[in-house]
């Protein structure tokens, strides 16, 4: 499997406004911030459910996401890359988590936004890699409870949808 | 790259339909030759338009990030075009002829923006969808999933017979005539890759209207228009169309002539064939700036063209297809999903209903059935409401969505019974949006955001004038509230903001050594008729005042508004002075120091073209003397128009060829202090010093605006029509523009140089 995209599930708290992400990852590209070709940043935050401000790149696009109407960071792995399947998740929950972290952190959004790990929404951006039926979900499960400890998953969406998996952290 | 590229064409085999099969794989093969070198550039680069696969803003590896020019490192070296880089990925357009959509289409639509681009498709002036963040090796699979839906993205772009319009109401309209969409079907796939098309200049647009009055097909401002008419010929009521050619907006706008009262519909296809043959033949093919089908209708003159056409038509050898569609007429008609019904008033209706009905609801001319507009903010839409959208279609009518060139998508064949279902359906996937048709359902071009072309943000002002607008629709005077925003981020007039009530379009200009973005304010257009009247600009504003600017100009509007009196015919009562005098305090820049958002632009955060930031000799307050004089030269031109207004032509003429040669003057000052006035002179050394050296060269449009200033300088003693009076002002305010751009450039120079 390939193309993993990762959101991460966000909380808004007072103060928080959507389009201060926009100066966020202009700066981002700017500074070189994160360690993939940044090119853009396209502002969707007029579209309802949409994916609100994103930070377009050529291998991966990150983005303040709304779809489902539900604000998270969202991570879209565009190229394909090399390693196995598990490597691959790998580093597609990791890129989410550093953006995550990361954009807490900008004075922007410092107070105003956290990130919920307990509950993360994988999908893989590509219906003929793998396509939404449950024998592809059981083998996507499969890879994530070895790169996931201490999830649950379940599988979510429609059958149009994306293959998309929800980990929900076992307490 | 994607992982699934090479299996879509094994997983697709058998329904994709020949020839488009084999043309995809011919594709292919191009692009992988082109990466491997072995295609020139330059005829990838035709080859990947014709597909419609289009550059975006940083696709020469440059992106300026706010603080300077970024070179984007790429991974893969080489280029896919003249300054297109291999792997910048790009824009994808995709063919939607006359709007017609289906539930499996939108779906397909709703996968591809998810898994190519960035989950948003979005619907353009001329009905088409656009793709974006594309890369170019993903294109073939995808061009192959649109093309197993009967969707095709040949000739999207390049000199080719782009998207062919028609009303989205034609065949549901109250007014129409008759329902032209078998003919915007028949024409489509005539000249779809039609050898008679493939060796233009330049693009060539074609729509369709139902009717002459009313403004959804805007025929008047395309190469060919067509416009539905009925003629009684021996005791039968005969169909055909007015027939219009030559019109287009770009730079300079044209208003389409009609070439024939009424083209007998068996004449529609052959007719229109010889046209594309003689615009083949005789149209410019150098220079791209003079390569539509106007410059060549103009340079003819229309009765020349019409001769040319009449007699390349009696050439033409006999082809079935020119009326094969017409024994089917009728046949393949829209058919509704479920029974007429009249809409029942519940007592308590769902929040909003109301004001979505009022706007969005269009009753149809059948009986029992509406067609519901769903209105789209920016023409953008999600892949999940796509998919949202499919599901109402197959629920409520059948296949019968069409796109419209005001970016918005409709429902026809509604059952009206069915509306309070199907708002409450389409309000929980967020696509219930009141507004449809109204002062805030503003229509934009991309733009800087992701358009090489733009100067400033159209999408970011019109997100901006959308976002306010929408909150205060519903208590404002209907007078107001039925005008139409259209806004591009260039003169280029993809917004198609010349046949706006308010129209906008991007500039910049200098302040304090600064670059501020700015918008030109267009008023007079009109939007009924077909696009039946162009409009003029009256002045530069900054950007971040365009909002002030609306409700000043609408302010006035209400308040001194004749009973009845429409926006138009207001602006022409009061006058273009009138109007300029209304905004000119809102043209003033404050400080840099005092006020630093009027130079970030809307939707931004980076200072505007940073890059022209060079402190020099105009540095702090002190203002150079031609930043006077281009002002100047922008007060002739307004002048241009008030005496064009006046019928005086030869007036408006010789003002705005002085406006050029002054700002020309002003230019050539900055190089040389000493020389004479003398219009020859003036001509001669703007040549030798500007043209020759390529210094007022526009990047994308090179010599084109030097040209109107030496055409006019070579003309200025030949008598002028009206037409040609309004075409030289056009001419004039774009000199003007390029004159702050070539500024802009030489001040860089010395900076650079000095510092």
């Amino acid at each position: 499997m390939q193309h993993f995209r990762v959101k991460v599930f966000g909380r808004a708290a007072e103060g928080f406004e959507l389009h201060q992400a926009i100066p966020v990852f202009h700066r981002w590209i700017q500074t070189n911030a994160l360690p993939e070709l940044l090119i853009d940043v396209a502002d969707y935050s007029h579209v309802p459910g949409g994916p609100g401000v994103l930070l377009a790149g050529h291998d991966s696009h990150y983005g303040l996401d709304l779809r489902k109407n539900r604000l998270g960071l969202l991570y879209i792995r565009r190229t394909a890359q090399d390693g196995s399947t598990a490597d691959r998740l790998r580093s597609a929950l990791a890129a989410a988590r550093a953006a995550c972290e990361k954009l807490v952190q900008e004075p922007e959004f410092a107070g105003k936004l956290s990130f919920d790990f307990d509950e993360i929404e994988i999908s893989v951006n590509d219906r003929l890699l793998a396509p939404n039926i449950p024998e592809s979900y059981q083998e996507l499960a499969d890879e994530l409870g070895a790169v996931l400890d201490g999830y649950t998953f379940r599988h979510d969406g429609e059958p149009r949808d994306l293959l998309t998996v929800l980990a929900v952290r076992a307490h | 790259m994607k992982a699934s590229n090479s299996l879509w064409k094994q997983k697709l085999a058998g329904r994709i339909a020949e020839p488009l099969a084999s043309e995809l794989d011919v594709y292919e093969n191009e692009v992988a030759l082109r990466r491997q070198g072995k295609i020139d550039e330059k005829v990838f680069a035709e080859t990947r338009l014709r597909r419609g696969a289009y550059g975006q803003r940083y696709d020469n590896g440059q992106r300026h990030d706010g603080i300077t020019a970024r070179k984007l490192e790429f991974p893969t070296a080489g280029t896919k075009g003249p300054s297109t880089l291999w792997d910048a990925p790009g824009m994808q357009r995709i063919k939607i002829p006359y709007g017609g959509m289906n539930a499996e289409q939108i779906e397909v639509m709703a996968e591809l923006a998810e898994e190519y681009s960035d989950g948003i498709a979005h619907i353009t002036t001329r009905q088409d969808f656009q793709l974006h963040f594309i890369h170019i090796e993903d294109t073939p699979a995808l061009m192959r999933r649109l093309a197993a839906v009967g969707i095709t993205t040949r000739e999207a772009c390049g000199n080719s017979v782009r998207n062919v319009t028609a009303c989205h109401l034609t065949g549901v309209c109250r007014t129409q005539t008759f329902d032209v969409t078998p003919y915007a079907h028949a024409l489509t796939y005539f000249l779809l890759g039609h050898p008679d098309c493939q060796d233009f200049g330049r693009k060539f647009k074609i729509a369709f209207s139902g009717c002459r009055t009313e403004a959804c097909g805007l025929a008047r401002m395309h190469d060919i228009g067509a416009v539905a008419a009925t003629r009684e010929i021996d005791g039968q009521v005969k169909r055909g169309f007015e027939f219009y050619i030559g019109g287009g907006l770009g730079t300079v706008p044209q208003q389409a002539r009609l070439f024939e009262e009424f083209l007998p519909e068996e004449e529609l296809l052959p007719i229109s064939q010889s046209i594309c043959r003689v615009f083949a033949r005789l149209g410019e093919k150098k220079n791209r700036n003079t390569a539509r089908l106007k410059f060549l209708v103009s340079k003819l003159g229309l009765d020349e063209f019409k001769r040319l056409v009449c007699e390349d038509r009696k050439t033409l050898t006999p082809d079935p297809r020119w009326t094969a569609f017409l024994s089917d007429l009728g046949t393949h008609d829209e058919a509704p999903l479920k029974p007429p019904s009249l809409l029942q008033i519940a007592p308590v209706r769902d929040p909003g209903f109301d004001e979505w009905y009022k706007t969005n609801v269009y009753s149809q001319r059948q009986g029992g059935y509406s067609t519901v507009t769903v209105a789209l903010p920016l023409g953008d839409i999600t892949a999940d409401q796509l998919r949202a959208l499919a599901d109402v279609t197959r629920k409520y009518v059948k296949d019968t969505v069409r796109t419209t060139v005001e970016q918005n998508m409709v429902l026809r064949w509604v059952s009206s019974g069915d509306l309070p279902a199907v708002y409450r359906e389409l309000k929980a996937a967020g696509l219930g949006e009141p507004g449809a048709g109204t002062i805030a359902d503003v229509v934009s071009c991309p733009g800087t955001d992701t358009c090489k072309l733009g100067i400033s943000s159209s999408r970011g002002l019109s997100g901006e004038l959308r976002w306010r607008l929408a909150e205060k629709q519903f208590v404002m005077d209907e007078a107001i509230r039925n005008l139409r925003i259209k806004v591009s981020g260039c003169f280029n007039s993809c917004g198609q903001h010349h046949v706006a009530d308010l129209g906008f379009y991007g500039v910049s200009r200098n302040k304090g050594g600064y670059t501020v973005p700015h918008f030109q304010v267009v008023l007079g257009g009109q939007w009924d008729n077909n696009a039946g009247a162009y409009g003029l600009a009256i002045g530069a504003v900054p950007s971040k005042r365009i909002p002030d600017t609306v409700e000043r100009i609408t302010g006035r509007y209400l308040a001194e508004r004749q009973t009845g009196e429409r926006f138009q015919a207001w602006i022409k009562r009061i006058g273009k002075a009138a109007c300029k005098s209304m905004i000119d305090d809102l043209t003033a820049v404050p400080a840099h120091d005092t006020s630093p958002e009027f130079y970030v632009d809307w939707a931004d955060a980076r200072e505007y073209t940073i890059g022209d930031i060079g402190i020099g000799e105009c540095a702090g307050e002190v203002v150079n003397p031609i930043d006077f004089q281009l002002a100047a030269c922008e007060r002739e031109t307004f002048e241009a128009q008030l005496a064009l207004e006046a019928g005086d032509a030869a007036r408006a003429r010789m003002l705005a060829y002085e406006s050029m040669l002054h700002g020309a003057s002003a230019l050539l000052k900055q190089r040389m202090p000493m020389f004479s006035d003398d219009p020859d002179q003036v001509a001669g050394l703007f040549r030798e010093q500007l043209v020759d050296t390529q210094l007022f060269h526009d990047p994308f449009a090179g010599p084109k605006f030097a040209h109107y200033f030496l055409k006019a300088h070579e003309r200025r003693n030949e008598a002028v029509t009206d037409t040609r009076a309004h075409q030289l002002i056009e001419e004039a305010q774009l000199f003007i523009e390029a004159s702050h751009a070539c500024y802009a450039r030489m001040r860089q120079q010395p900076v650079s140089t000095k510092a």
